[in-house]
């Protein structure tokens, strides 16, 4: 991450998005989610609320699940995204999307990605019981599922008796 | 939903972070993690012309176990500080509420210094920092002041933080002695808080010696709850004695703190069921 000393309308940015190294001038204002949407096309990436409450903009950065509606595309300068299209490395699904496929993890899928990426960037360990899982999964919102299935998949995947 | 133009800088130094504020006054604001900043700015609730990021300055990134207290500098994550061993050990209800803060996706990104200086009147960690007695180090350029706990929030979203003048680090007290515990009751996990109770209790053989027990979410600022201190300090933590200070702290709250998802009475039975229950833990 450079310094920008003195304040600036457009601010340079150069990252890593899914592997691939990003360069870009963006208006200092430009929101994480609407960069990796608008400027690199990467539309697995959800806005729903848009001030961080439903989870569906969720990506990682430098491995921590974020909200990308609340973080400026600025402010990953010299760091490393990745979003949903960066989970699979061809064309087949992960086991974690595989798992959701398995469990009915989703209907609509509109906040799918964001609950991968919260999955995909939290440890197992932390989470050891139903409850604890409920508890991670809680900073994202469904409203076709009821949880039931994603509750499964996150077991599937974690190789708990489900 | 989209924030309105401002002007970012992300300077490398705390003398630069401080010049720019010196020069913008109050159009500029800090961002921290941003996590209550640029959903307001979102909403077009705050319209700042000038935004400091200040993810670069190294020295407040840092948590320090000096002898007798703990700092957090301003910039920590609160997910940091959350899962800090020296948090943890010297001032483990730090630790505990950070918890209650959002989701982890925004424990990732907000900092202990952001949610302090927000002043949300439902956060966590203003309450637990009052309850903790801790000291806010505020720094401009060329000046340093120490602000404590009790006298750093002054209203909604309001602090003692002038112009041109930024929070630098939070120093708490250490109380190995001590033991704390914080309980908060809202809709869903992660929500705001509609009330909470923390408290820090220090027992002087069979009598309780320091007590501090602060509730949030009730008043416009943390509400240090002084008649149920009282009426436990220097004594037996008998049944009847805990008994008393819940009812003292349930009359404490003002009915008329309420909004649409719990009035002000319904807040006060909370609050005094919750200091029974931190009363029952830090004195078991």
């Amino acid at each position: 991450m450079r310094a920008i000393q003195d304040p600036t309308a457009e601010t340079p940015l150069q990252a890593t998005v899914n592997g691939a190294s990003v360069e870009a001038t963006v208006e200092s204002r430009m929101l994480l989610a609407d960069f990796l949407r608008e400027d690199l096309g990467l539309t697995g990436t959800h806005l729903g609320c848009e001030h961080g409450v439903c989870g569906a903009c969720t990506v990682l950065v430098d491995g921590a699940p974020v909200r990308s509606c609340i973080m400026f595309a600025s402010q990953i300068d010299g760091r490393d995204v990745v979003t949903v299209e960066g989970l699979s490395e061809g064309e087949g699904l992960t086991d974690l999307q595989q798992a959701f496929k398995d469990n009915h993890g989703l209907q609509c899928g509109f906040c799918t990605p964001g609950f991968l990426m919260t999955i995909s960037g939290v440890e197992p360990s932390d989470y050891p019981d139903d409850d604890s899982i409920r508890e991670m999964l809680s900073g994202n919102i469904c409203r076709c599922t009821g949880y039931g299935g994603i509750v499964d998949a996150v077991k599937q995947v974690w190789g708990r008796a489900q | 939903m989209k924030p309105p133009s401002f002007l970012y800088a992300r300077p490398d130094t705390l003398e630069g972070a401080l010049a720019i504020l010196d020069e913008h006054g109050d159009d500029a604001k800090i961002l921290a993690g941003g996590q209550s900043l640029i959903p307001l700015l979102n909403f077009r609730l705050a319209r700042p012309r000038v935004l400091v990021d200040i993810a670069l300055i190294d020295q407040i990134q840092t948590i320090g176990d000096n002898n007798g207290t703990l700092s957090i500098g301003a910039g920590v994550s609160q997910g940091d500080a959350e899962q800090s061993a020296d948090v943890r050990r010297a001032a483990p209800l730090v630790a505990e509420s950070i918890g209650y803060i959002g989701h982890l996706q925004n424990r990732n990104s907000g900092t202990v210094g952001g949610s302090v200086a927000h002043a949300d009147p439902a956060a966590e960690l203003p309450a637990v920092l009052t309850t903790l007695q801790a000291t806010m180090v505020l720094r401009s350029s060329g000046a340093e002041r120490m602000v404590p706990a009790d006298e750093f929030f002054v209203g909604p979203f309001t602090t003692a933080l002038g112009s041109g003048e930024m929070l630098y680090e939070i120093r708490i007290p250490k109380k190995p002695a001590a033991r704390s515990h914080i309980i908060e009751l809202s809709l869903r996990s992660g929500d705001f808080a509609l009330a909470g109770v923390a408290g820090q209790l220090t027992m002087t053989g069979d009598v309780v010696g320091d007590v501090d027990l602060v509730a949030f979410g009730v008043d416009a600022v943390p509400l240090r709850l002084t008649e149920a201190e009282a009426a436990i300090r220097g004594r037996e933590p008998s049944p009847a004695v805990l008994e008393d200070a819940a009812a003292l702290a349930a009359s404490a709250v003002d009915p008329s703190f309420g909004d649409v998802h719990a009035d002000g009475a319904f807040r006060a039975t909370v609050v005094g069921e919750y200091t029974h229950r931190v009363l029952l833990e830090v004195t078991r």
